[in-house]
């Protein structure tokens, strides 16, 4: 199965994990490989955890293996598996400094106390975190903690790490802090990276390989730009990103094809109101500086539902013609923020590249023989 | 500005006088806390301070031999007296040993108990585990020790259970041991029980993750997050076991600890600050054993 001539870190084979009547994770077939920075993106309760906790051996499977560089370990404890776990609320033991809890795994590895030293400072330093060495962990602000932890568990060298949301702690300016330094740590010490999150944009900007869980399965596979660009059905569509679906009569009318089209919410200009410019003065709206549509370019009439300011970019709801309502991202160049609002009720014309509008498959409840050559490692 | 002000005050006024007295109270946090324990300390001071000072203090006085009425002048020869006799010294040890032997006995007894309980019962049977742990706590002291003493009679169900009539403990220290460790042992099972609910479960994963067997984590995780915990229960079990003296009459033989001795001279001798004077020592071993414990640092860690 696997194409390329390494095996993989963590490849997982029909795994299913039930807790009573809750079917938590319904057959997950994955494989990742040695090395690779991956994300597990999906909305609360799909079941990111439970297969982190699989992996990790906390929960075991209620079916299917979990193989750790090629060996089978679905029957290991978690300390004969070579996984360390960065845990979502840290887990630090509270009785033990910031030096002894890096030092926990070494010590059980009966590790000498200079080698442990000197390993436990240079994994502080990597997390960028000396000078706290004898504080207890109630003494460390959020973002220091999650330091401590990450450090704890990569001092011991492992194969594969696993982080469940790592960041979801933090305030938004340290988790953008923390996304750049987490993702430098790992090109730096070269271990795979199995990242959970339910921040979208997370996933995309640090990891290689995504993955979209959807009620315990998965839903797509892929780069973070395949994942976005060719969502593989409309609840990847809205889950990575605005969910801009058209389909139906709108699909009919406005791309004269059958199907659900996906358009990214940035792909789409804004093309001048298809009406004479008295309209707009009588409505005392702001003047749009509108570039015209090009003759190759797909384009639709509507109206501006909602304006939505963002500061760097600004968010048109657009209710078109054909009826379909499509969001429209613009960089905030042309408007001033104050008239925005009034924009309200102006007809506009959108327009986009042909390309841009990507057939979305209509979701199919798999059966189990038609699941795995769908979620098949590429 | 002035206006506004004056809105203000015009608010406080007609927000009523409790919650002015509240607004108050908060601004004044030392009123606060002062009106806050007022109450506990007067318990604290009165009954039970006040209680410990009348017995040193009659600890010091003596009784005539012939009239048996009390003569209040400050001696030490009720402490002379504990001090010389060797019966004194060899009933205070005993106590203490039995007070340890039944906390050790606790320890490692709820230890195990408290962990299932908290860590490996699902959620849904916890609650009845407690109440099952509880029960007990309702039934007379004397109902409880009067059934060991049946249990453990020659020729009862403990001998017959161990093969005959004689090869059990029958009444003695051992029995006394025994039961005051089943008498004792919720007190050491709820607070180590609470200190283990608080305990996350993360914690245990995360040393496993890190490469620890059960029994390192046991000893380097739980062990110490609820040493405060062990600590309060064996307060519990400790000065429990040390201050009893209806057990040991009930299925202790022949046996004698502190408490007969202070209950002897009450009753039968009569000589109540020689009493006072012997119930001194159970404080004093008590107030040794807290000082020991903070001494260890063992509370300052969480
Ligand atoms: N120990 C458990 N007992 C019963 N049900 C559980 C247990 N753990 C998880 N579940 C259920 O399994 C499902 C998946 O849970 P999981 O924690 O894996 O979701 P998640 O994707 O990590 O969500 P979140 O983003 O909120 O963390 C949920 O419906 C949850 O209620
Ligand atoms: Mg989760």
């Amino acid at each position: 199965m696997s194409a390329g001539p390494a095996t993989p870190a963590v490849a997982l084979r029909g795994l299913r994990k039930s807790f009573g009547a809750v079917e938590a994770v319904a057959g997950v077939d994955l494989e990742i490989a040695d090395g690779e920075f991956f994300a597990m993106l999906g909305p609360s309760g799909s079941g990111k955890t439970t297969v982190l906790r699989m992996i990790a051996g906390f929960e075991p499977p209620t079916a299917g293996t979990v193989l750790l560089g090629g060996r089978d370990v679905t029957r290991l404890a978690p300390f004969e598996r070579d996984v360390n776990t960065v845990f979502q609320d840290y887990a630090l033991f509270p009785h033990l400094t910031v030096r002894q809890n890096v030092e926990y795994g070494l010590r059980v590895r009966k590790v000498g106390r200079a080698e442990r030293r000197a390993r436990a400072e240079e994994a502080l330093r990597s997390v960028r975190l000396d000078g706290l060495d004898d504080r207890r962990p109630a003494a460390l602000s959020g973002g220091q903690r999650q330091r401590v932890a990450l450090a704890r568990a990569l001092v011991i060298r492992p194969k594969v790490l696993l982080l469940d949301e790592p960041l979801g702690a933090l305030d938004l300016k340290l988790r953008e802090q923390m996304q750049v330094e987490l993702k430098a740590l790992q090109r730096e010490v070269g271990i795979t990276f199995v990242f959970v999150t339910h921040d979208q944009e997370e996933a995309l900007t640090m990891s290689d390989r995504v993955a979209v869980f959807e009620n315990g399965r998965i839903a797509q596979v892929g780069s973070p730009a395949e994942v976005y660009e060719r969502p593989a059905s409309p609840f990847v569509a809205g889950f990575v990103g605005t969910s801009n679906l058209l389909s139906g009569d709108a699909a009919r009318a406005i791309l004269g094809r059958e199907g659900t089209f996906s358009v990214r919410p940035e792909k789409i200009r804004l093309v001048g109101p298809p009406t004479a410019p008295g309209r707009g003065a009588a409505t005392n709206a702001p003047e749009l500086e509108l570039p015209p549509a090009s003759a190759e370019e797909a384009s639709a009439t509507g109206r501006i539902a909602e304006v939505v300011y963002a500061g760097a970019t600004i968010r048109f709801v657009v209710d078109l013609d054909a009826g379909a309502r499509l969001v429209v991202t613009q960089q905030n160049l042309t408007t001033s923020s104050a008239d925005v609002a009034a924009l309200r009720g102006t007809p506009v014309r959108l327009a986009w590249r042909a390309e841009h509008a990507v057939a979305v498959p209509d979701p199919v409840v798999p059966t189990p023989r038609e699941k795995e050559s769908a979620h098949a490692y590429r | 500005m002035l206006g506004r002000s004056a809105d203000a005050a015009g608010a406080d006024t007609a927000r009523g006088p409790v919650r002015r007295l509240s607004a108050w109270l908060h601004r004044h946090a030392g009123v606060r806390l002062a009106a806050l324990l007022a109450a506990p300390l007067f318990w604290l001071v009165v009954a039970y301070l006040g209680a410990l000072a009348v017995l040193f203090v009659s600890a010091l006085w003596t009784v005539n031999g012939f009239t048996g009425e009390v003569v209040r002048q400050p001696t030490l020869v009720n402490f002379r007296t504990i001090a010389a006799d060797e019966v004194y010294r060899t009933v205070a040890l005993r106590s203490v040993g039995v007070a340890a032997a039944v906390t050790v006995i606790d320890t490692l007894i709820a230890l195990p108990m408290a962990f299932y309980m908290a860590k490996v019962a699902r959620p849904r049977y916890r609650r009845w585990l407690v109440v099952a742990i509880l029960t007990p706590l309702w039934a007379s002291y004397l109902v409880k020790a009067y059934a060991w003493r049946v249990l453990l009679a020659n020729g009862g169900p403990v001998d017959w259970l161990l093969g005959g009539p004689g090869s059990g403990p029958g009444y003695g220290l051992t029995a006394t041991v025994l039961v005051l460790a089943y008498l004792w042992l919720p007190y050491m099972i709820l607070p180590v029980y609470a200190g283990l609910e608080r305990l996350p479960d993360s914690l245990l994963e995360a040393s496993a993750d890190l490469g620890a067997r059960a029994g390192r984590t046991f000893r380097k995780v739980v062990l110490p997050v609820i040493v405060p915990s062990l600590i309060a229960g064996s307060i519990f079990t400790f000065s429990l076991s040390l201050g009893d003296y209806i057990t040991v009459q009930i299925v202790g033989g022949k046996t004698q600890l502190i408490g007969n001795l202070v209950y002897a001279n009450i009753g039968a001798a009569n000589n109540l600050p020689f009493a006072a004077a012997l119930a001194t020592i159970p404080v004093l071993i008590m107030v040794v054993y807290l000082v020991a414990v903070r001494r260890s640092g063992a509370l300052e860690e969480l």
